[in-house]
């Protein structure tokens, strides 16, 4: 156990530290290189687009997949009888493999008016929407399939995590008059503040890393507005075109997990005085 | 206490028993939990029966009109071409071997690491257990290049693992989570257990095979199943370390031929690899809606 996690984890990780500073190639001797490999990174132009799309990305799967699973959970709670069925039904795409939800929803994503979306789009009088193929619906599409796929997780994180709110409370708020909206917000949410903190923080730091969707979906096209950081990380070290700039693909992934290391450093010290 | 937490909730929710018996109240109810039950059908669901339907219907009827309830015919041999004469068969057995070997080694990493950390307690476990924690706070993607140069070149052995399945396998071994997950397990056996069967003369190996495992089935089925669901699930990794076409799995291979294959024979191919995630979801559907897996990760 010890050599499996010192061979495949904690080599790696050292190594990481070491190769952001070196020239590496496989094929000449590492050198020495100081910085040069983050100033190279920081200087890439793409470097801001692909902050850019995947701030994009990430904000828009919190506006779209934050608060969804949350209402849904909490209104999967008040079910009284088959509640399993609707909880397997939301948890169903989750293990859907992320390469086939991918392929099928590229399909349902054809531009023609005889595509999937378009036909349902159609029927209610809109469309057809290009969707992947222009830059500035790309995202979002990308950012709708990943809600589909991963909300059901969170669903039953949220669900499990209702069963432990007190009861009493929901009673007392009664007495004092409060309707089901002020119980919600008063009674349940802040019992809940504990796992929405937590979810949260997966979620950023989940679609910080997205890779697949982007890589599958449209290649980082059209014209880069799907590029994400990830994406670049995997072009500098394995793209056919930069490619075996392993030191850039380091340097450039350090300092994405940096940033996420401070901003749940941040967010742990802010939201510390609530949650206890 | 908590007991008597979770009969109360049995009874009631944010909507109280009172309520619930007005007209007015439990139709809205009802109607929102309708409306939810449709979306969640129709999201949840209709991708997947949507797939289902596409496999055996010919490409021209899934193009000309995709949302048909009805296909003019049934093509059963779509998934017959798929599976042989797209090879799917082939790369359908690599997924397996794959998900397989990477159950094995969690597993193994998993109890073996859990059993000398909770049971056994060497001097310095504490510190490697420190250490192990420690990768749980590295994202993944720090791990990729650094991780892709060791596989090509494995330190002491100074061999290379491209192109082996065991490139996948280790690798996915070396996960924190499981070994938490099962060292939390087996800090809840009783104790006096083991001390028993030490002094019946058990040595280490005996006591983790006869008495520790047939304890821990619970938490062994919650990483075993992950492991193999996430194994199956794996894309980037595989692509890197298998370049080689014959030893890749469906989800490397999926994209690469799609542009050569008639529609209908590709969504047969999706289809095919969307089973057996599904069949064992159905059939340990608890451990998935139990949050179990993730339960460890959120309780905080």
């Amino acid at each position: 156990m010890i050599l499996v996690f010192g061979v495949f984890s904690w080599f790696p990780i050292g190594r990481a530290l070491v190769m952001s500073v070196q020239q590496t190639n496989l094929i000449s001797t590492p050198e020495f290189v100081g910085l040069d490999n983050f100033v190279f990174v920081l200087q890439d132009p793409l470097l801001g687009k692909a902050v850019a799309n995947t701030l994009w990305f990430a904000l828009l799967a919190l506006v779209f997949g934050y608060p969804l699973p949350l209402a849904a959970a909490v209104l999967m709670s008040e079910v009284r009888r088959m509640r399993g069925l609707f909880s397997a039904l939301a948890y169903l795409p989750v293990v859907v493999p992320p390469v086939v939800a991918v392929l099928l929803w590229k399909f349902f994503y054809d531009a023609s008016p005889t595509g999937v979306f378009n036909t349902i789009a159609g029927w209610v009088g809109l469309g057809p929407f290009p969707w992947l193929q222009n830059a500035s619906s790309a995202m979002p599409s990308l950012v709708l399939e990943a809600t589909w796929a991963a909300a059901g997780g969170t669903v039953i994180i949220y669900l499990a995590a209702l069963v432990g709110v007190r009861t009493e409370l929901y009673e007392a708020a009664e007495v004092d008059g409060a309707g089901v909206w002020r119980k919600i917000w008063h009674v349940t949410l802040p019992q809940l503040r504990g796992v929405l903190f937590i979810t949260l923080i997966l979620q950023v730091i989940g679609t910080s890393q997205v890779f697949l969707e982007p890589f599958l979906f449209t290649g980082g096209g059209p014209n880069n507005a799907t590029l994400t950081i990830l994406m670049l990380i995997y072009d500098y070290a394995f793209g056919s075109s930069l490619g075996g700039n392993y030191g850039a693909a380091t340097a450039l992934s350090l300092m994405l997990a940096g940033v996420l290391a401070v901003l749940s450093a941040i967010y742990f010290r802010v939201t510390r005085p609530w949650s206890s | 206490m908590p007991v008597k937490n979770q009969a109360a909730v049995a009874e009631r929710g944010i909507v109280s028993a009172h309520d619930r018996r007005r007209a007015s109240v439990r139709g809205s109810l009802g109607v929102l939990q309708g409306g939810l039950l449709v979306t969640l059908v129709l999201a949840g669901l209709g991708p997947i029966l949507w797939l289902a339907k596409a496999a055996v219907t010919p490409t021209q009827d899934t193009l000309r009109q995709p949302l048909g309830l009805f296909p003019n015919g049934i093509d059963w041999a779509n998934l017959a071409t798929a599976w042989g004469r797209a090879e799917i068969d082939h790369y359908f057995v690599n997924t397996l071997i794959l998900a397989v070997g990477a159950w094995f080694f969690q597993l193994l990493v998993a109890t073996t690491g859990g059993y000398v950390l909770s049971v056994l307690r060497p001097r310095y476990g504490n510190l490697i257990f420190g250490l192990v924690l420690a990768t749980l706070f590295v994202p993944a993607v720090v791990l990729l290049v650094p991780l892709y140069l060791t596989i090509l070149d494995v330190p002491l052995l100074n061999i290379s693992l491209l192109n082996t399945f065991w490139a996948v396998w280790l690798p996915m071994g070396a996960s924190a989570f499981n070994v938490l997950l099962v060292k939390r397990f087996f800090d809840g056996l009783p104790r006096e257990v083991f001390e028993a069967a030490r002094v019946d003369g058990a040595g280490p190996f005996r006591l983790l095979w006869s008495i520790v495992l047939p304890m821990s089935k619970p938490i062994l089925g919650v990483v075993s199943v992950f492991a193999v669901i996430a194994a199956w699930k794996d894309y980037l990794w595989p692509l890197l370390v298998l370049p080689d076409p014959d030893n890749q799995p469906l989800s490397v291979r999926l994209p690469a031929i799609a542009p050569y294959l008639e529609l209908d024979v590709f969504l047969a191919a999706l289809a095919i690899s969307t089973v057996l995630p599904i069949v064992l979801f159905l059939a340990f559907q608890r451990l998935f809606l139990s949050g179990a897996g993730l339960g460890g990760a959120v309780k905080g």
